[in-house]
Formats: C-alpha cells, structure tokens, sequence
C-alpha cells in the first residue's frame, strides 16, 4: 500500500500523494482477464464494441427510415407502425446507448486513469459490474425486436400518453422493456459514474493538480457529473411510467378516452413527465458534447503543436456550460404551453449558454491560428467537428428564441439541428478520438488513406444529408411523418430532396463499414505506432508498454511536473515537452519560473 | 421543479467553491521549477471509499429533489385527495432515528472500544432498522384496509410510491450492513471492520435526513 521509491528526488516537485496506491486486481485467466475484467481499459474497450454494435443496429434503422423517406410506398415491409418504432429506437440507441455509453464507459474509462496517471479506477469491481449491467440493458432493449408488437413506437421522448396507450406501436411489452433497460442503464452508469468522478478527484498522481489535467479529462468529469445528476430524472420517469402501465396509477395518464373506452387513469400530467424527462433530456446534450469538446481540444493542440489558448477559460466553461445545462430544459417544451414569462427565462438561459461555447470555439480557433498544423485524419475530425458544431450551434440559437422555435418545432428544422450540434458533431470527435488513441490500444496505426477516405465522405456526406434537411424544414415537412401524402404548402421538390438525401446517408453509412475495416485490418497488418507516435505531452504516451499492460505505468508511477500543453516552447530541444519531463535545473535561469 | 433546482443549487456552490481555490489564481502554463503548495495538488481530504459514499449520496439527493419536485407538481391537480397520514409513521421516525444514533455509537466504538461494543450497536442499528421497515410495512396495509388503495388517488401512488423509493434506499444499506456484521461475527477485528461500521453510519444519517424530509412533506401537505 505504498509508492514504489522514484528514481530521482520528485518531492521537490510534486509534494507526495496523500492516498495509498490501492491494491490492484491480478487476473490469473482468460476469462478474468477479458470477459470477466476488472482493468479500465479492458472494460472501455469492453463498452466501446458493445455500443458501437448497437448503434450499428442504430444506423442501420436510419437506413430504412431514410429509404422510407426518401422513396415511399416502394417498401413494403416499411408499415406506419414500422417506421415510427425505427424513428424511437435509433433516436434512443444512439443517444443513450451508443454516445453516453461511448464517450463515458469507453473513452473515460480507457483515458481517465491514463491521462491523470493512475493504476486504474478506484473502484475496479464496481467498473466491471457497470459493464454487465449495461450490456444487460442492451440486450433487453435489443429484445424489444422480438417481443409481441415490436420496439415501441413513441418517439425516443416516450410522451405518455401515447407511449402506453393501446394503438401506439409497442405499447405492450415494447415500451415496458424500453423503460426496464432504461432503470438498468442507469443504475449502471450510475456505478460507472462514481469511479469516473471519485478517480480524477482522488487518484491523480503526484504533481497532476485539477489544473494541470488535460481538458479531455475534464470535460468527461464534468459530464459525468452531469449525467450523476440528471439520469436519476430518467429513473424517477421511467419507474413513475412503469406503474402507470402495469398498475394502472396515474403520475402522468389523464383522463382519456382510447379506441371508444373510457380508461381508468385520471387527472395524471403529461406535462409533469415532459418536466421530468428534458430535466435530464437537456443536459443529455451536455453530457454528449463536453466530452467531445474535451477531446476536440486535445487533438487539436496536440496537431496544431501549440497550448490550447485560454486552457483556464476552458476549464471554467466546461463547468459553466455544465451549469448552465441544467436550467434551460423548457425550452424543448415551448409548445407543450408554459407562462410567456416562464418562455421568456429559458430563452434567455439557453442563449446565455451561447457566451461559454462560442468561447470554446473561439478558443479552438486560436489554437489552431499560426500552428504548425498537422493535417492527419484526427486532426481532421477534429477540424471538421468545428464545422459541424458551430453549424448545429448557431441553428440552436433559432430555436431557443421562442418565436422562431413554435413556428419550427416538429419540423425537419429541428431534426436537422440536433443531428448537427449532437450527432455528427461528437460522432465526429468520437471517430477523430478512435484514429487518435487507436495506436495506444494496440500499437498499431490505422491506415491514412483509408482514414482520409472516411473522413471526407462522413463530412461532406453529412452536409449532403443535413444541409438540405434544414431546408425542408423551412418548407414546412414535419419529422416523424411516415409519409407526406398530399400536402398542399409543401413543393414536389421536396421529395427530390428527400430522395437525395437518402442518397447520401446510405453512401455515408455504407463508409462507415470502410472505417470498420480499417479496424479490423489495421489491428492485424496496420503499420506499428511506437510508445508516441503524434508527440503527444499526456502521459497515456508516456507509458512503458504500448498498449499499456495491467497497472499502466509498469513500477514508477509518473510525477507530472507541467501542464499537459507544452509544445513548440521556445527554446526547448523538442517540440513537445511531456507531463512527466522533469525541469532542466541545469539549464540558464534555472530555479526561475517561465513565464 | 422549485425544490430540484435549490438542491441542484447548493450542489453547484459546492462544486464551483472547490474549483475557485485551486483554479483562480493557477498558470498551469509556468514550468514549476520549485515546490510550490497547490491546493488542487491532492486528492480531497477523505477516505477513497467515503468520497464514493459521498457521491453517491449526491446521486440519491438528486433522485428524491426530483421525486419530491414531481409530488409538488402533481398534487396541484384538482384530483388530488390527501390521505390521512397513518400514526406508525410516527414509531417509523424514532426507530430509524435511534438506528442512526446506534449507528454513530457503532462508529465511536469501531474508533477505540473493543468490538463487543461495535457488535451490540451494530445489531441494535439493524434491528432498529428493520423494525422502521415493519413499521413502514404497518402503514402500508392500515392505508389499504381504509381503502387508500394504490391506484385510487394521485395522493396514495405518491405516498407509496416515496416510501418504497426510500425503502429501497433501505435495503440497500442493510446489505451493506449485513456484510459488515457478517465480518464482525467472523471474528473480524474494530479497525477492519471501522471504514465499513463508518460508512453505514453516514449512510444511515443519509437515510434519516431524507425520511424526516419526506415525512415532513407527506404530514404538511
């Protein structure tokens, strides 16, 4: 329960840690060593193919909406009832199932204990039990396919009434799986969750202070803070809804009179479950994008070889945007009916919550101003992330002003918008983080060609599928439509449209399978990566063995003596100093701090 | 959503205290070439495990200021009748209330007395507290033979519906504490058994605290 003794007097440096090494999991099996794993990066690896297959399952849905969409009556197995449980499972799958579960279980589980130079987490049986509990939600969510009446149908939002009642796709035992997986996905993460915030407040090694950590630790402390808080609305929700079906209680069912029946629910409120659910819905966004933002801001300082400008405005706007998130949920229920006062408040939070992001943009900017800029694949994803982010952002800015949001709620508009600000967006982060950190996985390089490939059909197919998607919004074409039928404010060309934007997400999705393959190939034939392959100052490049072996960082823990964006300092030998470098005492003006 | 956003709060002003120190004043970006105390240099000054408690006492926090904001929401409706608040509930209070007060004996003794005492404590912390849930069982069925059936009234779902959710909260840390009293009865010894006699005790004030609350709030309104 001690520290191995360092090598050289870091004490000079970085004070001595106050909590013990804790006594770490040694697996003797196969099966303890990757099924049954307690070690971080095996369970983030774990996650990562768990939520990449389902959101697979995901995209493919997304396929068959957009041939619905794009070519109808051409489809025969695509039903109304079809199209509409293929609209509710892709939205959740890749919301909750895919991005949260990514981001959070895989990325902040392999990174976290890396980055701030731990063993691992700090309650490593709690992590591999977080695992099992979401891989058990995924599949009782995956069963939902083949239960009698299929996935439910009501919408990723689930609104009651309509998500229970008898008519509604999946109202049986579709909708009940949904909500039971929901709880277990929870009471996972929840379990995941306390190691993420508990290792990066107690586990850090010695020298790594809150503000020497890289942002990309930050952003995912802050968003699982963030989801520590707002999941227990989806559970409150989830289990209220649960006993409104099953017991026939009334949290949110009113009155209601169903196919020619009078039912037994009475005075419940259906807005009460619209409070509920945006409460966490909204900072579900956050909980998505911080990460990413973190990230971005790592791979582009690490490729542009310069400091992240404004590293302090950084960190407090993770927080502030973190803050921030929590009081703007309303204004997705701004035709739900609220007081204009009450309209007026969240109009104003939500663009309050502009000031930080725009500042992270900004600041993303600068960074990569007069940088010797690396034009590699992740360094593109993280590029085109920019793009994609401030495009989604500024049409969120449309939305939050009531005026503008009823007269384009339930339009395309909105699917367009949140597809940009929340799934491309950080999708793209997610696939720039794969090409970046894919090397310390496995040591190996996945190959640029393919990479480069991948990146300019995903984003530019993006904007072929989003950009005219906006437009039709504008015309009027309401989301969540099987079929348009003849409407008459809404031009023949919009099916065009719509047929070409099909076009382009099956030409998008069908890429995706090239970047699959990239995985696979590289991991066998891919050419090796070293210990550092970008010169990279974190210390997850600084670890003995790549990929790291069990404990990490092999005897010595490292001593972290800089903030982890040292690049292109002047009159250093490299261009990249690591955390872990100790001062050149030696060397003129020493004892004197840089400034 | 008034009472979630006073805890969401008061969680912030936690958060946003413990980030000013150590970030305020910082320039990561100045190489340390001496040692320099840093505030954000350590962990924070708790046990590992406690600062997991902790959270997840956070987390719990979370779940009832939501369960409560929705009861205040929903009692608004013009079909709300109030139930008449069974007086078990009053001997429910008292027994987890003395659970608590066993619980901080168990953890004085777990400090520095023999662990005869721990034991003694810790068997009066459990009994107390499955007699809170008999007591709260008790209640349940008195509802249900005045006719304050589940289903009947908004009022009754949320009465049983906070009472199994803190229930629930119950079980949780009489498994917790199971485990522990398993360990004493196996001989083990006051300073392996004090973290986890510690972290029931904290767990147990928890318990209490959000009771009271909801207690208060299903007797005032």
């Amino acid at each position: 329960m001690t520290y191995v003794p360092i090598g050289h007097d870091a004490t000079v440096y970085a004070p001595p840690a106050e909590t013990p090494e804790p006594e770490l999991y040694h697996p003797k099996t196969f099966i303890g060593k990757y099924i049954w794993s307690q070690d971080a990066k095996v369970i983030a690896i774990q996650y990562s193919i768990t939520a990449i297959g389902v959101g697979l399952v995901a995209l493919v849905l997304s396929w068959l909406m957009r041939l619905q969409l794009g070519f109808p009556n051409t489809f025969s197995f695509i039903d109304p009832s079809a199209y509409l449980q293929m609209v509710s499972m892709h939205g959740m799958i890749m919301v909750i199932y895919l991005l949260t579960a990514l981001f959070l279980g895989g990325f902040g589980n392999y990174l976290i204990p890396l980055m701030v130079g731990a063993r691992d987490m700090v309650f490593p049986y709690l992590n591999m039990l977080s695992y099992w509990i979401y891989l058990f939600a995924v599949l009782l969510l995956l069963a939902s396919f083949f239960v009698p009446g299929g996935p439910t149908g009501a919408g990723w939002t689930m609104y009651p009434p309509q998500a229970i009642l008898t008519g509604a796709p999946g109202a049986g035992w579709g909708i009940i799986l949904m909500l039971v997986s929901l709880a277990f996905f929870i009471v996972g993460f929840t379990m995941g969750g306390l190691n993420y915030v508990v290792t990066v407040l107690q586990a850090r090694t010695r020298g790594m202070t809150l503000m020497r950590m890289p942002l990309t630790v930050w952003a995912i402390f802050t968003a699982t803070i963030l989801a520590l808080l707002a999941f227990p609305a989806l559970f409150v929700s989830a289990i209220m809804m649960t006993l409104d079906l099953t017991l026939g209680t009334s949290f949110f069912m009113p009155g209601i009179v169903s196919q020619g029946k009078q039912l037994g629910y009475g005075g419940g409120s259906p807005v009460l479950f619209q409070h509920l659910f945006w409460f966490f819905g909204h900072p579900e966004v956050y909980i998505v994008a911080l990460p990413a933002f973190g990230i971005v801001s790592d791979i582009l300082s690490v490729n542009a070889r310069k400091n992240i400008f404004g590293y302090r405005m950084m960190v407090w706007a993770i927080v502030g945007i973190g803050a921030l998130s929590f009081v703007v949920w309303a204004h997705h229920m701004y035709v739900s009916g609220m007081n204009p006062y009450f309209g007026f408040f969240f109009a104003t939070t939500t663009l309050i919550i502009a000031i930080p992001t725009a500042l992270k943009v900004y600041n993303w900017v600068l960074t990569l101003w007069q940088g010797n800029i690396r034009l590699n694949v992740p360094m593109l994803f993280a590029i085109g992330f920019i793009f994609t982010f401030i495009h989604g952002g500024l049409t969120g800015i449309f939305l939050g002003n009531v005026a503008v949001d009823l007269a384009l709620s339930d339009t395309m508009f909105v699917v367009a918008h949140f597809h940009m600000v929340m799934a491309i967006a950080p999708v793209l982060v997610v696939m720039g983080a794969i090409y970046h950190w894919y090397p310390k996985m496995t040591g190996r390089m996945l190959d640029d060609t393919l990479g480069k490939i991948h990146f300019w059909v995903t984003f530019l197919g993006s904007y072929a599928i989003y950009l005219p998607m906006h437009y039709l919004g504008f015309l009027g074409v309401p989301r969540r439509y099987y079929a348009m039928g003849d409407t008459y404010f809404v031009p023949d060309s919009a099916q065009s449209l719509n047929a070409s934007i099909t076009i382009a997400a099956l030409v998008v999705g069908v890429f995706q399978l090239l970047f699959l393959y990239n995985l696979v190939w590289s991991y066998f034939k891919g050419k090796p990566s070293g210990d550092n392959p970008w010169e990279a100052t974190t210390l997850e490049w600084q670890t003995a063995d790549t990929p790291p072996k069990h404990g990490n960082f092999g005897p010595e823990l490292p001593v972290v003596y800089r903030w982890a964006y040292d690049y292109s300092v002047p009159g250093a030998a490299k261009d990249f100093i690591p955390q872990n470098e100790p001062p050149d005492l030696s060397a003129a003006g020493a004892g004197v701090p840089r400034t | 959503m008034t009472t979630t956003l006073v805890a969401l709060a008061v969680i912030m002003a936690a958060v946003i205290w413990w980030l000013v120190r150590p970030s305020i004043g910082a320039r990561p970006w100045v190489e340390q070439r001496t040692l320099v105390p840093d505030p954000g240099a350590a962990g924070l000054p708790f046990p590992t495990v406690k600062l997991g408690l902790g959270v997840f006492i956070v987390v719990a926090t979370s779940l009832f200021a939501l369960s409560i904001s929705a009861y205040l929401m929903r009692r608004e409706g013009a079909d709300w009748r109030p139930l008449a608040q069974p007086a078990v509930l009053w001997f429910s209070t008292a027994v987890l209330g003395l659970a608590s007060v066993f619980f901080q004996r168990a953890s004085g003794a777990a400090k520095s007395g023999p662990v005869a005492r721990v034991r003694t404590q810790l068997f009066a912390g459990g009994a107390c507290t499955f007699a809170f849930l008999a007591g709260q069982l008790w209640a349940w069925r008195q509802l249900e033979s005045a006719g304050y059936y589940l289903t009947t009234n908004p009022a009754n779902a949320f009465f049983y519906f906070l009472t199994a959710l803190h229930a629930a909260h119950v079980l949780g840390g009489l498994f917790v504490w199971g485990k522990t009293t398993v360990r004493v009865l196996r001989g083990a010894g006051a300073p392996e058994v004090r973290m986890s006699v510690e972290l029931c005790t904290l767990y147990w004030h928890f318990l209490l605290v959000v009771w009271i609350a909801l207690f208060g709030l299903l007797s005032l309104t």
